[in-house]
């Protein structure tokens, strides 16, 4: 019964992440950017703009420029975060791949640098005045389920241990569609509702911002707009036409 | 209006950090608001005399058409985090402290109907995502707060998604226009330049007559013949610079400049009537039809005059229509000579000559001024000069640093790309929005206030119309002279040493004598 639910649970949050992360990012594409509209200065050529994006993901750099406390603890989270799923990639594959092996240690402590990047972040959120005002009720609640994932993961890593092996024969039996049944430890419970539920919420959310970036014409636009006639829409290119 | 019942003094607030934050003031700026359009100005315009019944229904097909025609707007209402990384950058903010004028808090008064109407959270759990309807007060809001920006992309630089409230200002601005609530200021002016070619509706005869005064002014002072060609057919060059030029000072002392320097290139030129407009307000308002009709004017003169080249004048948003929309909206530009920048910046043609050793400076002649440079917003984040980015930092530079011997920067964080508007841009120069201006320059009158300090600096150059004539009028209010604002080309015309001038013989006597004592 559990083990059911948990097993639907999982297929439909990641049909909807595929297929509306999927249709987002297809819009995303899709949509006509009519006019140049880098923010300059800005790379000349498309391995400039390639090189400027990978200093934004990886490294923040407008946030950096703009923030440093908003940057520091983004800038943990995130990669902290990139660290713990590189980490649970482990329940997913067999045999382990030698890397995962590697980062497993960094990874059980970047849990808790996620955590207290999170927790910084939601400090700023409720004290710094201007923060306040633009957050919403979905922005508390976005970091309530962060920290809620954090800390029963953490919980399971350090206090409460879960029967890992078991969880990973559920999640292979998922992806093998031969169905394992699934420990019924509470907080591993918690734990994975809570991720199936922020699969879920992803592409309906905020979090649009990972695949947004990456479209975001101020950042992913080279500056040569006198080196090439740009044509970006069909609509204006029509109407100076005619003119 | 809000001008009239303000108590902000500017002197009070003249000195200090620029960027200082300063404390949430809710509802400030609420009573900003500027004259709304004529029912005859909306029509010019192609948009309805005035709020039409069923606005509400439209107002939102518009948004949603603007959505599917927008990348940048789609990816940008979506992606915002509200991180806050934005919400000090605003100039309007940091003079203000109302909240709305926080570019994320902006951007969301758009977003709350964008999710609304248009995201499934929104319609369902809208108090969870802050999704509003499209209420009276809500239109109320945009026309308020979308005209206390003015898309001077600062927020962008800074946003880690590189999201630009200038988009979302335009989109807004493109969406009350649509439902009959425009702008007086802007729609006028751009209705007058499809009437009369210009902003200031300036006739081809008034032209004339102007440029044939300047001609006898300059030939007075230098003794030498400068043309300022209007019209001509078969020139080589045509230069199509802000009507303020033709008008205002300081921006003629800076169309003194640019004929100075043809004159001493050697190239034929000329100014074109019907295009005798750099301005393009249709990006203001946010309307690329009307954007593009105003730039198709630069194409048609270009094309019927049968000039090779095209260079425009010191004009900061027009640069950024020019260098980054006008192949676009009104290319190809395939009968110019394509060995030069189509189009190419006044400043690149005259740093150009000065790197050729082809221009000869008196710089002792603007030994009284002590300089600085204000970064205009549009040339600085929206564009390019020369052949690297920053080009459009350097260059002027340069030609400032030539042209004369005191010049000192702003603060590091108050220019190049990092540079505060000057509060007047956007569509904002009206009087009736005298109040936001003035506050919105607070940040700007500081950093200048500081090098006044610091090195004695008693001028600030700007290669922007609006930034000069709003500089004239709020730099009084913060205590400097109204004439502390120049051109860029001003500074050129005065130190310039044309050949045969009566300033060339002083100049050569002076380098004799020292050659003499020597
Ligand atoms: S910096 Fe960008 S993501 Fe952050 S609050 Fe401002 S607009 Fe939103
Ligand atoms: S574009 Fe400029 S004026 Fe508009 S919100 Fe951003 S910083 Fe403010």
């Amino acid at each position: 019964m559990l083990t059911t639910a948990f097993a639907l649970s999982f297929y439909t949050a990641a049909l909807v992440l595929a297929g509306g992360l999927g249709y987002r990012i297809w819009l995303y594409a899709s949509t006509p950017a009519p006019l140049k509209i880098p923010t300059t200065p800005a790379p000349l050529t498309h391995s400039g703009v390639a090189a400027r994006m990978f200093r934004e993901v990886v490294f923040f750099q407008s946030l950096f420029n703009a923030n440093k406390w908003i940057w520091l603890f983004g800038w943990i989270f995130h990669m902290a975060l990139a660290l713990v799923v590189l980490r649970h990639l482990r329940y997913f594959l067999q045999p382990v791949p030698e890397i995962l092996v590697l980062v497993q240690p960094f990874g059980e402590l970047a849990g808790f640098a996620m955590v207290a990047g999170l927790i910084a972040l939601w400090a700023r959120r409720l004290i710094v005045p201007r923060i306040r005002y633009i957050s919403g009720p979905s922005d508390h609640l976005m970091l309530a389920l962060l920290v809620a994932i954090g800390i029963s993961g953490l919980t399971m890593t350090y206090v409460a241990h879960t029967d890992i092996v078991a969880v990973k024969g559920f999640f292979l039996g998922l992806m093998y569609f031969n169905w394992q049944p699934l420990p019924s430890d509470p907080v591993l419970l918690v734990h994975l509702g809570l991720v199936a539920a922020l699969m879920i919420i992803f592409p309906f959310s905020k979090l649009l911002h990972a695949p947004g970036v990456f479209f975001s014409p101020t950042r992913n636009q080279a500056d040569d707009s006198r080196e090439h006639r740009y044509v970006g829409s069909a609509r204006l290119e029509a109407m100076s036409r005619k003119a | 209006m809000a001008a009239a019942t303000s108590t902000f003094k500017p002197m009070d607030h003249v000195h200090g950090d620029p960027l200082e934050i300063p404390e949430l003031a809710c509802g400030a700026m609420a009573g900003s608001k500027p004259y709304v359009a004529a029912p005859g100005q909306q029509e010019a315009l192609g948009f309805p005399g005035e709020l039409v019944e069923n606005w509400q229904e439209k107002a939102i097909n518009r948004l949603g058409e603007l959505v599917d025609n927008s990348r940048a707007l789609r990816v940008f209402l979506d992606s915002c985090v509200k991180c806050g990384a934005c919400t000090d950058k605003c100039h309007y903010f940091l003079g203000t402290g109302d909240p709305k004028n926080m570019p994320v808090a902006r951007q969301d008064l758009l977003r709350k109907v964008y999710r609304r109407y248009f995201t499934w959270s929104g319609k369902y759990v809208p108090w969870l995502v802050g999704a509003q309807d499209l209420t009276k007060d809500v239109l109320d809001d945009w026309y308020s707060h979308f005209h206390q920006c003015s898309q001077c992309r600062r927020c962008s630089v800074y946003c880690p998604y590189g999201i630009d409230t200038a988009e979302i200002s335009m989109a807004a601005r493109d969406i009350m226009d649509t439902v009959g609530l425009g702008q007086k200021y802007s729609n006028e002016i751009i209705g007058k330049v499809f009437n009369i070619g210009n902003n200031l509706g300036l006739p081809a005869k008034a032209l004339k007559a102007t440029l044939a005064g300047l001609e006898e002014d300059v030939e007075e002072e230098t003794g030498v013949p400068v043309r300022f060609p209007l019209d001509e057919k078969g020139a080589d060059i045509l230069l199509v610079t802000p009507s303020a030029d033709f008008f205002a000072s300081p921006h003629m002392e800076g169309l003194i400049g640019y004929a100075k320097v043809m004159h001493e290139a050697g190239v034929s030129w000329t100014f074109s009537s019907y295009a005798s407009e750099a301005a393009n307000f249709g990006m203001f308002v946010g309307s690329q039809e009307n954007m593009q009709k105003v730039a198709q004017r630069i194409h048609k003169a270009a094309e019927e005059l049968g000039v090779k080249r095209l260079v425009f004048g010191e004009c900061g948003h027009a640069w950024r229509v020019a260098y980054s929309f006008l192949d676009t909206l009104a290319g190809p530009f395939d009968f110019l000579d394509q060995n030069y920048p189509i189009p190419q910046h006044i400043c690149e043609f005259t740093n150009d000559l000065i790197d050729q050793g082809k221009l000869r400076f008196d710089k002792s002649r603007n030994d009284a001024i002590r300089l600085t440079f204000h970064d205009s917003c549009n040339v600085a984040r929206a564009s390019r000069m020369g052949d690297k980015p920053g080009g459009q930092f350097e260059i002027p530079r340069a030609i400032l640093r030539a042209t004369c011997n005191h010049f000192y920067d702003m603060a590091a964080d108050t220019i190049h790309e990092h540079t505060l508007c000057c509060g007047g841009g956007g569509g904002l120069l009206t009087d009736e929005l005298m109040d936001v201006r003035l506050k919105g320059a607070q940040p700007r009158m500081r950093a200048l206030q500081q090098v006044a300090e610091d090195h004695g600096v008693t001028h600030m150059a700007a290669i922007c119309a609006i930034c000069k004539a709003q500089f004239s009028k709020v730099l009084p209010q913060y205590g400097f002279d109204m004439e502390s604002i120049v051109s860029v080309h001003q500074m050129v015309s005065n130190a310039i040493i044309l050949t045969g001038s009566i300033q060339e013989q002083d100049y050569e006597a002076a380098r004799l004598s020292v050659l003499q004592e020597v």
